[in-house]
């Protein structure tokens, strides 16, 4: 067997590395352009503001699945950003290093990886039944939060480690104390980076279904109050896909959920370069 | 209300929120065995875990299958996503030129970010019915579909890591092997690759998790029936899978059933992530 | 200055997340009063959903949500307060009616269950019960790939009691969760086998004849055809208020018109 010659494996091996470069992208670009261009030709403005009406031809549009997503996204928010800020607030300025603390991240970390459904479970037998919520946009909030709580702790953390020690100290040597320290210079300067915690945070509200699927019901009308149900719009394509013949609408309401998600894409981009010029320029004059 | 007094209060709301993160891990845990607890005493541990058959109206509770299920499909989605994954990471970190890297980087994190349901659409839609023309039967629907759909949804997961913990390697040892004559392949393979090997394992773990957990992409495209995968053609079930398409209507036994099913996967997945955490920690 | 613009904007996006918070939960202790959840059968959804329009246009300040998740899921939600009106393809069980005494089912039109397959490969036009009930026993294989409905279904009652009498559908098939899924199925794949609800049928699949009975409303309103139920509502206690003004829509003659234009069977 004679053995292949450096420079020829070499070749062997950049093909194989380009290769699989080029059907990562060539999938992605496929994916993305089979649903746009299925979907994209239905969607006109009858569609996306009238709700669905039910029955097996999939009749109607998805404004209510677009409120109930926004209303969603809201109360997500309002429970998620004091607690994950709370949380990475701590573990980045207060929290001593000790075991203790080891624990608190790795209980971050562990709660990161559990599974959507899991959340699902736990928010239908606690939020759902327990507290009597019912199938409803709170219920399906209150789960979110707990599932999105650790990706905000972790780049709201990481944000705020980002911060220059040095600032930190010229406040507390003018004699703020540690809070206003964190409030005024610590949290200011991480903003950036918080925002695009809280960006991406809202992208996974957007592309969530397995929890709330389990916690909201699948109720299409038009959310009236907290305690109504509702579908977002990714579980909507579940529903048009599962239980109606509308595929092309369950297309349709695909494009609109991979617009939204480049679009959000596309900001925390920007927002990371944003960051990054900052840090880079401004860091002499930052309080 | 003086300022050292805000903050003492908020040193200690700090801490509170601090710990929300365990508190809420003690509560899944907590109420997803209170769940179990009337299935594990009345039916036991071992009929559940290890019996074959599922048919709650009459009865039987074995949910053996949908572990069989999720193990197989995951472990055929990982030996597909594993080489391209790790071949892309190469691609990123040392083949493409900075601006195609630039460019390919984006694209590959954007599969992050698009919904489960879309993927499962798109099996659906396309996948299936070219996996059904290629068996000459069926629908469709099968571990092969949910295995292809799971590949790619854990493909960018597996890239992004492991591209990290290949730029993590000092550029010291490329160097150093490329002074001793090495080409720059021979330096990936036998310098960066195993320097790098604690993190792309890890990575190779997290990505593990996030296939197990995957729910609604996998009922949109493996056939949902409770047996055991014995064919990558036949339908199969996921432990996931079995919890969403049966909790809304799942009472008694049965529910406290679906309850031990969120437990097998719990303590699954946080073995497994357990695993990936400490082998990522000790890279560090 | 500077500190101060930024304790502001701080603190004021503070605030206004509390606020938030607390609106959201103040927000429970809104009633529900003007709106009447339902939710259940996917056979009965199609049908709720119309009466629900059609009442929703009579009584301008009602709010109507109608959802799915199977028969079970209805009397499972009814009784726990999730749905106000639970919807069941089929009688509510014994167990069922053990466990939650209080639930009330009221008959609000009659279906066929429908043994479909898909027309453009396979002109078999009839079958016998007994061939049917062969052909879901020993599941999906070269000849049929058997479609079956998730437990919890009411129609996958209703087939399993007058169709399969105790035998089990093989775990081979596939478990999809309505009977728009399985249409959708059986319309898409060559030699697929499966049920629905008579309201569901139209020209994508095949409605085969049950020994000789066809499946059409007529067969079914006189009960010739061996595979019909009563489609229920559940409510806890006798109805009352809005709901009951709405089921008292659903029996009157125009509720049960719409029974008749979507293809299911008016109760007499």
């Amino acid at each position: 067997m004679t053995k292949l010659s450096p420079k020829l494996t070499q070749k062997f091996a950049w093909g194989f590395a380009w290769t699989t470069g080029v059907i990562a992208v060539l999938v992605m670009l496929l994916i993305v352009g089979y649903v746009l261009v299925q979907g994209l030709p239905v969607i006109n403005s009858d569609f996306l503001f009238s709700s669905p009406e039910g029955g097996l031809a999939g009749e109607g549009g998805i404004f209510s699945c677009i409120v109930s997503t926004l209303w969603l996204i809201v109360i997500t928010m309002a429970i998620l950003i004091p607690l994950g800020l709370g949380a990475a607030i701590y573990l980045a300025e207060y929290a001593p290093d000790n075991r203790f603390t080891h624990f608190i991240r790795y209980c971050v970390e562990l709660l990161a990886g559990v599974p959507s459904i899991v959340f699902g479970l736990f928010g239908f037998a606690v939020f759902v039944l327990a507290l009597h919520l019912n199938y409803s946009i709170l219920a399906g909030a209150l789960t979110l939060a707990c599932l999105l709580l650790p990706f905000l702790v972790r780049s709201a953390e990481e944000a705020m480690k980002a911060v220059p020690y040095s600032q930190r100290e010229a406040a507390l040597a003018l004699g703020a104390t540690r809070w206003q320290a964190t409030i005024h210079v610590v949290i200011p300067a991480a903003l950036p980076g918080i925002v695009t915690g809280i960006i991406l945070c809202v992208g996974g509200v957007v592309a969530e279904s397995a929890c709330l699927y389990v916690t909201m019901g699948g109720s299409a009308g038009m959310p009236t109050s907290l305690l109504s149900g509702g579908r977002t719009l990714a579980v909507h394509v579940f529903y048009l896909a599962m239980e109606t013949n509308a595929l092309d609408k369950a297309m349709a309401t695909g494009a609109v959920l991979i617009v939204i998600i480049v679009i959000i894409n596309l900001i925390t981009r920007w927002f990371s370069h944003y960051l990054q010029a900052r840090m880079k320029g401004e860091t002499s004059h930052g309080i | 209300m003086s300022r050292y007094f805000v903050d003492r209060i908020s040193r200690r709301l700090a801490l509170c929120f601090g710990t929300v993160a365990f508190l809420i891990l003690i509560f899944i845990a907590v109420f997803i065995l209170k769940g179990s607890l009337p299935a594990l005493g009345e039916i036991g541990v071992a009929d559940i875990l290890f019996s074959t058959e599922w048919y709650p109206s009459h009865g039987a509770f074995g949910i053996f299958t949908m572990f069989a299920g999720s193990v197989v499909v995951t472990i055929l989605a990982l030996a597909i996503a594993v080489p391209l994954a790790v071949g892309c990471a190469i691609f990123l970190a040392e083949v493409a030129p900075c601006r195609i890297g630039n460019m390919a980087r984006p694209a590959i994190e954007l599969l992050v970010g698009i919904p489960s349901v879309v993927y499962g659409l798109v099996g659906m839609i396309v996948l299936c019915p070219a996996i059904a023309h290629l068996s000459g039967t069926g629908s469709g629907s099968s571990v092969l579909a949910a295995a292809i759909v799971l590949a790619i949804m854990v493909l960018p997961t597996i890239t992004s890591i492991s591209e990290d913990s290949l730029r993590a390697v000092p550029t010291l040892y490329k160097e150093g092997a490329l002074a001793l004559g090495a080409t720059h392949w021979q330096a990936v393979y036998h310098v960066l690759l195993p320097a790098a090997r604690r993190g792309i394992v890890a990575a190779v773990v997290l990505g593990t998790g996030r296939a197990i957990g995957e729910t609604m992409a996998m009922v949109m495209v493996i056939g949902n029936s409770p047996i055991l995968p014995t064919s990558i053609f036949a339908p199969a079930r996921t432990l996931t899978g079995n919890i969403a398409s049966e909790i809304g209507a799942a009472t008694g036994m049965h529910e406290s059933t679906l309850f031990v099913t969120g437990l097998v996967l719990f303590v699954l997945i946080m073995a497994i992530n357990s695993v990936g955490l400490l082998l990522n920690r000790r890279k560090k | 200055m500077y500190l101060k613009i930024n304790r502001k904007k701080v603190s004021v996006f503070m605030t206004g997340c509390v606020l938030l918070a607390v609106l959201a939960l103040g927000g429970c202790s809104q009633g529900a009063s003007g709106t009447i959840a339902i939710g259940g059968s996917s056979t009965v959804q199609p049908l709720a959903e119309k009466w629900g329009k059609a009442f929703e246009a009579k009584n301008p300040d009602v709010k109507i949500t109608v959802q799915g998740g199977g028969s079970s899921a209805g009397v499972k939600g009814c009784a726990e307060g999730i749905f106000d009106i639970g919807a069941a393809s089929r009688e509510m069980k014994s167990s069922e009616a053990d466990q939650w005494p209080e639930l009330v089912a009221i008959h609000v039109a009659v279906d066929g269950v429908a043994i479909v397959i898909n027309p453009a490969s396979n002109s078999v036009t009839g079958m016998t019960l007994e061939e049917v009930r062969d052909i879901f026993a020993s599941g999906s294989n070269a000849t049929w790939t058997v479609i079956n409905r998730e437990e919890g279904s009411g129609t996958r009652e209703v087939f399993e009691e007058k169709v399969m009498s105790d035998t089990k559908v093989a775990p081979n098939a596939e478990f999809l969760p309505s009977n728009g899924a399985v249409k959708q199925k059986v319309a898409a794949t060559a030699n697929a086998i499966g049920y629905i609800s008579l309201g569901y049928v139209d020209s994508s699949v095949k409605a085969l004849s049950i020994g000789g009975v066809a499946c059409n409303e007529v067969n079914c309103a006189e009960g010739s055809y061996p595979v019909t139920r009563y489609l229920n509502f559940i409510t806890k206690g006798a109805p009352d208020g809005l709901s009951k003004e709405f089921i008292d829509f659903c029996l009157g003659s125009e509720g049960q018109k719409i029974v008749g234009e979507e293809d299911y069977i008016s109760i007499a």
